[in-house]
């Protein structure tokens, strides 16, 4: 079964603006999925077509098996909405905020306390129940939505960059209360700026670039498309001139710091023995940029030209 | 979703728009009783006493069923109207888009939220008007739902003004420029017989005549039209400012992009 089924979604905003020109998306039910691209790119506009915010131009979206066009009502009632802007009433208090939005899910008050209470107290947010929306931190309101868009306990949960604007303290704390979500069985869709989120969190990836899907695949088959990575290698002592190995490209930053491009056909063991073999002891080492990123940047580049 | 389910989300919608008149009731509830005094004060006591009488009724006791009504007209509509462009303002009525609530149950929540506020105000305004009168309601259920009816008619006018404003300006125009001059030649400080004949037909075509002419036939047994017209002219309204709202949210104008 997927939980979201996205077929040519083509979207002409207003005034003209293409937005979407052939997004097609598939969600695996239970399935951690990132979606992914630069500023614009139409990643908000699918969201918000797929949960009947935004009017499409043209394509089909079926939430586990719902046809937004034939049973809406149906395929509403499966999904949260974590939007990307702050869009509650910034005038109400938290409580009422997570309760009334059970509310208009057909939740009895009872329920929907008892609801409000427990995805309140798992954000660290009950303390602040009575308190008006709008006296709350930027990561508070973050927190606040994700517990609305829970309250209903929906199969799918879409979350349109959660964690912008937020502490890295924070920031790892919500991925650990979705990743626990996501193993209980609720399927999560994700956007971000942040590479190593998707990274981290997602199993499935998709790009989406100028509103068309550019790539849609498993993370690690992403990952492993990589060629070259460049790593960053501290040493021990400090080198004159940069050391010659054959079939490696190094160089030098400083007089400890070295540079290397390595493919996926090579090894570092091999390059750690031939370093040794000349005296070099590499203290440490790091990945000079994050891997996905990389990817990202090449791709979504690929596709402008 | 099931009627159990669509009772649970009209009383958590209806629930919240009444917290909201509540917890602002210094600018929602106040101010009409204090005007509402003031006309009592100027037009029924002072002036009032300087005019002869209509249908054989006191002066100040001919336009309180009008002044009631008045009330409840403009806090229906202005609860409506800022409430649902404050929604749309701020981006809350998201939280009802996305939820499984059909588009008639959102008009039907906020119309309720509507008549409660235009409720409470004509209750109230009645209360004040007890200072000036004796007030001895003639037929009570056609009293109930003369207000009843109005309130619904002009919740249902907030509603579609507010889907169509786009700033804070667009929610005042349409209560100055057309629910003041209506209300006011609505018959509410004079009845419509002492017009010059054109004027009387013309006044016809103003459903606020109607409305005010069923509250006062309520309270005081006179009327300027048959009840039973003004009745069905009122539902006639209400039935077609429901549909065409429908229409509206349906099609997502002003909400959906
Ligand atoms: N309501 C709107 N009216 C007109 N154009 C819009 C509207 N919303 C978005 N757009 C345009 O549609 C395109 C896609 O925007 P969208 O918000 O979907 O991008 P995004 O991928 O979410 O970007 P970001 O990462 O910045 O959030 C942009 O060119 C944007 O200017
Ligand atoms: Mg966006």
């Amino acid at each position: 079964m997927q939980a979201l089924k996205i077929r040519n979604l083509v979207k002409t905003y207003k005034g003209g603006v293409e937005a979407l020109r052939g997004v097609d998306l598939d969600v695996p039910a239970g399935d951690f999925f990132a979606l992914l691209g630069p500023n614009g790119a139409g990643k908000s506009t699918t969201i918000g077509i797929a949960t009947s915010l935004v009017n499409k131009t043209g394509g089909t979206v079926e939430v586990f098996g719902h046809d937004i066009d034939k049973e809406l009502e149906a395929a509403k009632s499966c999904i949260g909405l974590v939007p990307q802007e702050f869009n509650f009433n910034q005038f109400e208090p938290v409580i009422e905020i997570v309760m009334n939005q059970a509310g208009y899910y057909g939740l009895d008050r009872s329920t929907a306390y008892q609801r409000a209470e427990k995805y309140l107290k798992q954000l660290s947010l009950w303390e602040k129940r009575a308190v008006m929306a709008r006296e709350l931190s930027g990561g508070m309101k973050r927190r606040l939505m994700i517990a609305r868009a829970l309250v209903h306990e929906p199969k799918l949960l879409i979350l349109d960059e959660p964690t912008a604007g937020v502490d890295i303290e924070i920031r790892r704390s919500m991925w650990e209360f979705l990743r626990k979500i996501n193993q209980q069985g609720t399927t999560i869709i994700l956007t971000t700026h942040y590479l190593e989120e998707a990274e981290n969190l997602c199993r499935h990836i998709a790009i989406i670039n100028n509103g068309k899907t550019i790539e849609s695949t498993e993370m690690k088959s992403l990952l492993r498309q990589l060629k070259v990575e460049t790593f960053l290698f501290y040493l021990q002592e400090a080198v004159t001139q940069v050391p010659e190995i054959a079939g490696y490209v190094l160089r030098q930053l400083d007089e400890t710091t070295l540079e290397v491009d390595v493919t996926s056909e090579q090894k570092l063991s091999s390059l750690f023995s031939a370093l040794g073999e000349q005296g070099i002891e590499v203290k440490s080492m790091k990945n000079k940029s994050n891997r996905l990123e990389e990817l990202f940047v090449s791709m979504v580049e690929g596709g402008q030209q | 979703m099931k009627l159990a389910e669509q009772y649970v989300a009209f009383s958590s919608l209806l629930l919240k728009e009444i917290r909201r008149f509540m917890r602002i009731w210094v600018q929602t509830v106040l101010p009409a009783a204090i005007t509402m005094t003031l006309y009592f004060i100027i037009f029924g006591n002072l002036i009032g006493s300087q005019l002869n009488d209509i249908h054989g009724f006191k002066y100040i006791d001919y336009i309180v069923p009008g002044i009631i009504l008045m009330a409840v007209i403009n806090n229906s509509y202005a609860n409506v109207v800022s409430s649902f462009f404050s929604a749309k303002f701020q981006r809350h009525i998201e939280e009802l888009l996305i939820s499984p609530m059909p588009n008639y149950l959102i008009i039907i929540g906020y119309v309720a939220g509507g008549v409660a506020r235009g409720t409470v105000v004509g209750m109230a305004v009645t209360l004040v008007s007890l200072f000036f009168v004796d007030l001895s309601v003639q037929y009570l259920w056609v009293s109930v739902t003369a207000i009843f009816l109005t309130s619904i008619l002009f919740s249902l006018a907030g509603l579609i003004n507010a889907v169509y404003a786009k700033s804070f300006d667009d929610i005042s125009i349409i209560p100055t420029f057309v629910l003041t001059p209506l209300t006011y030649l609505g018959g509410v400080f004079y009845s419509v017989n002492m017009l010059p004949e054109f004027w009387q037909n013309v006044s016809l075509i103003n459903p606020i005549l109607y409305m005010v002419n069923a509250l006062r036939y309520g309270m005081l047994g006179v009327s300027d039209i048959d009840i039973t017209t003004a009745m069905l002219i009122i539902c006639g309204f209400i039935a077609a400012l429901f549909t065409f709202s429908l229409y509206l949210l349906n099609r997502g104008i002003g909400i959906r992009s």
